[in-house]
């Protein structure tokens, strides 16, 4: 892709960030994620532990793809301060992907909490990606308490419902002075190419691929998708027209109007 | 202070694996030290007993299905001559398993994997709910539908590992509780060093120590494939005298999935969870709550039950999640460990393979995609 992507202090020369879970087995998710070209990976800290041999934090480093933990699974902005500090304590590093979840059904973002442990972590030093509903007020006050990106979703996690309100997507980037990145609802390689074209600085996904039935076929064709949507937004696509208009013309185009 | 005794091959690990092993080398004459400081302690105590190579199918790893497949037609024979032997029960049984949706996405991936089982022509029957709950009247008004796979069996692998011991020292394999030390000596193993000093001399060394295999001292770095624990969390719940499930029930909940194995001496197993946290083997409220909470959707008589054990146990994770079998990079030092999910399922098929490894000098065919070898460099640590 031609520019790279900057979140915070780091640039990456890939706009798709992984996600590990439901990933068949080790091997899989090694063969994904080469695929895939990431160089941004979320890993939840309630399910892995460091300093564990073989494991996904041990592939990630064989990889050299950051790690970018996450608070999966906290439904308070309590639990999830604590699981970010945790994590910032076991990996040495302070970013952190915030998930704050409402119920366990939806999986859908509780904003008000959201926005209590995002304002907590960055006042203690932490770059903060908030995992967050498609709500362009929202995204709006997570960026005002400081957050280095806002990641609405698409739809629910694990759904692969695509992205169900485009316009709200498009409503976050016009507002947005921090990178916007589609996180969860990506179920097929369109989806990616949408969230791009939408004007998204990157993609988040992670079930697409690994509950795939070739996860590392489906990682290279999200990251073409990526990249792909990526062009088309910065080619600019040609204006929408009810009618018909031949791509021959039968005289020359005089310069518009 | 240490003394030295020869002998035809050294097991390390004494778990279902280790013991079957070794069993079936004593069998076919020859001499075997076996060294484990608690045999069965690990994942072979632990474990539901599920023989399920067709609800166990997932995608990318049909040769695995290939080996499972195996196994569980070498199962009936296996346990009726370590029963004759031993004069033990293994709690084979053969009532076959329902896997069951919960509700509409659930189904919709019941159905998926309906046609993956058709695609590999493996043999399982659809079922509406109302079919299911005919089948298990205890099964959950809501129950969208099923599967019916009558060829995932099941054995008590508690009852297993008692009679895999008992036949090993039959069969006059010297048990000794200890840990034990791999002997490395102008770069081949060499034999095992016990904690008292004493050296089980011999050029076939066998490491079965499950998710402990990597770990083990002495074992040369880039010998072996990683291998990892990912612990699970498992329930054990007494149905006394009036059984609630005929059969095991394999549910997928609101996109999880739990299983409920009833043994016929009324234990009901209740599992597992997947989590990757190295060695803890802490049973956690969390892991708990869920395993009961998905479990009661799905069979809500179960809250009546006695809950007799939690525990976890810690599935040794290889790359692939396919074992390893045979030869490692290090001469002498054969691998019959990594079988994640599939341990007490992969007994009879890994004995066979290992034990025929260790008599002729050679591993049949279809162990050969399982070579410790397999792998690139970066995966050996």
């Amino acid at each position: 892709m031609a520019e790279t992507f900057t979140i915070g202090d780091r640039s990456y020369a890939s706009r798709l960030i992984m996600g590990t879970g439901g990933a068949p087995s080790i091997e899989i998710l090694r063969e994904a994620l080469i695929a895939s070209g990431t160089r941004l990976t979320t890993v939840a800290m309630r399910r892995v532990a460091a300093g564990t041999r073989g494991s996904i934090l041990d592939l990630l480093a064989e990889l050299e793809i950051d790690v970018l933990p996450n608070t999966a699974g906290c439904l308070t902005a309590g639990d999830a301060v604590l699981t970010a500090r945790l994590a910032r304590e076991a990996l040495g590093t302070s970013w952190v992907k915030l998930e704050v979840i409402a119920d366990e059904h939806t999986l859908l973002p509780d904003p008000i909490e959201l926005v209590d442990a995002a304002r907590t972590l960055v006042d203690d030093g932490f770059t903060v990606l908030p995992y967050t509903n498609d709500d362009p007020v929202l995204a709006r006050r997570l960026e005002d308490v400081g957050c280095a990106a806002v990641m609405p979703l698409g739809a629910p996690i694990g759904s692969g419902l695509g992205i169900r309100n485009p316009h709200n997507i498009e409503l976050i980037v016009a507002a947005a002075r921090v990178p916007v990145i589609l996180d969860a609802g990506i179920g097929s390689a369109s989806d990616a190419a949408l969230a791009m074209e939408l004007g998204c600085a990157g993609v988040l996904l992670a079930s697409a691929v690994t509950r795939s039935q070739q996860p590392a076929l489906m990682a290279a064709a999200m990251r073409d998708a990526v990249a792909a949507g990526y062009a088309c937004r910065a080619a600019g696509r040609i204006p929408v027209r009810r009618f018909a208009l031949a791509s021959s013309p039968s005289r020359d185009e005089s310069p518009a109007f | 202070m240490s003394s030295s005794s020869g002998c035809d091959c050294a097991v390390l690990g004494g778990g279902l694996i280790g013991l079957a092993v070794a069993w079936r080398a004593a069998l076919g004459g020859l001499s075997v030290h076996l060294a484990d400081p608690d045999p069965g302690a690990g994942a072979s105590s632990a474990a539901a007993g599920m023989l399920a190579p067709v609800t166990e199918a997932h995608y990318g790893e049909e040769r695995l299905l290939d080996l499972n497949l195996r196994s569980a037609q070498l199962y009936p024979s296996f346990a009726d001559e370590l029963s004759r032997f031993t004069d033990l029960p293994t709690g084979y049984d053969t009532r076959g398993t329902l896997a069951v949706a919960f509700d509409r996405d659930d189904r919709a991936v019941l159905a998926e994997t309906a046609a993956y089982h058709r695609k590999l022509d493996l043999e399982s029957t659809p079922l509406t709910g109302r079919e299911a709950r005919a089948l298990e009247p205890m099964l959950a008004p809501g129950v969208q539908a099923a599967l019916l796979v009558e060829h995932d069996h099941q054995v008590d692998n508690r009852l297993l590992h008692r009679a895999l011991l008992a036949a090993a020292v039959r069969a006059g394999v010297r048990i000794h509780r200890s840990a034990a030390e791999i002997v490395v000596e102008d770069g081949r193993a060499r034999g095992l060093r016990l904690e008292s000093g004493e050296v089980l001399a011999t050029d076939q060394v066998v490491l079965a120590a499950g998710c402990w295999s990597s770990e083990t001292p002495g074992l040369p770095p880039g010998a072996l494939p990683r291998i990892r624990p990912v612990r699970g969390q498992i329930l054990r719940l007494a149905m006394g005298t009036q059984p609630l499930l005929a059969r095991t029930i394999r549910a997928m909940v609101r996109g999880r999935y739990v299983y409920l194995v009833p043994r016929a001496h009324g234990e009901l197993v209740i599992g597992a969870t997947t989590d990757e946290l190295g060695f803890d083997t802490s049973v956690t409220s969390g892991g708990v709550y869920e395993l009961l909470r998905d479990a009661h959707e799905v069979v809500p008589g179960i809250t009546e039950l006695a809950l007799v054990e939690s525990r976890t146990g810690l599935r040794p994770g290889s790359p692939d999640n396919a074992p390893l079998l045979g030869q490692t990079a290090l001469p002498g030092l054969i691998a019959a460990t990594g079988h994640y999910r599939n341990g007490v399922l992969l007994t009879p098929v890994t004995a066979d393979a290992i034990a025929s490894l260790l008599i002729d000098g050679t591993i049949p065919g279809y162990a050969v995609p399982f070579s410790p070898q397999r792998f690139g460099g970066p995966s050996c640590a």
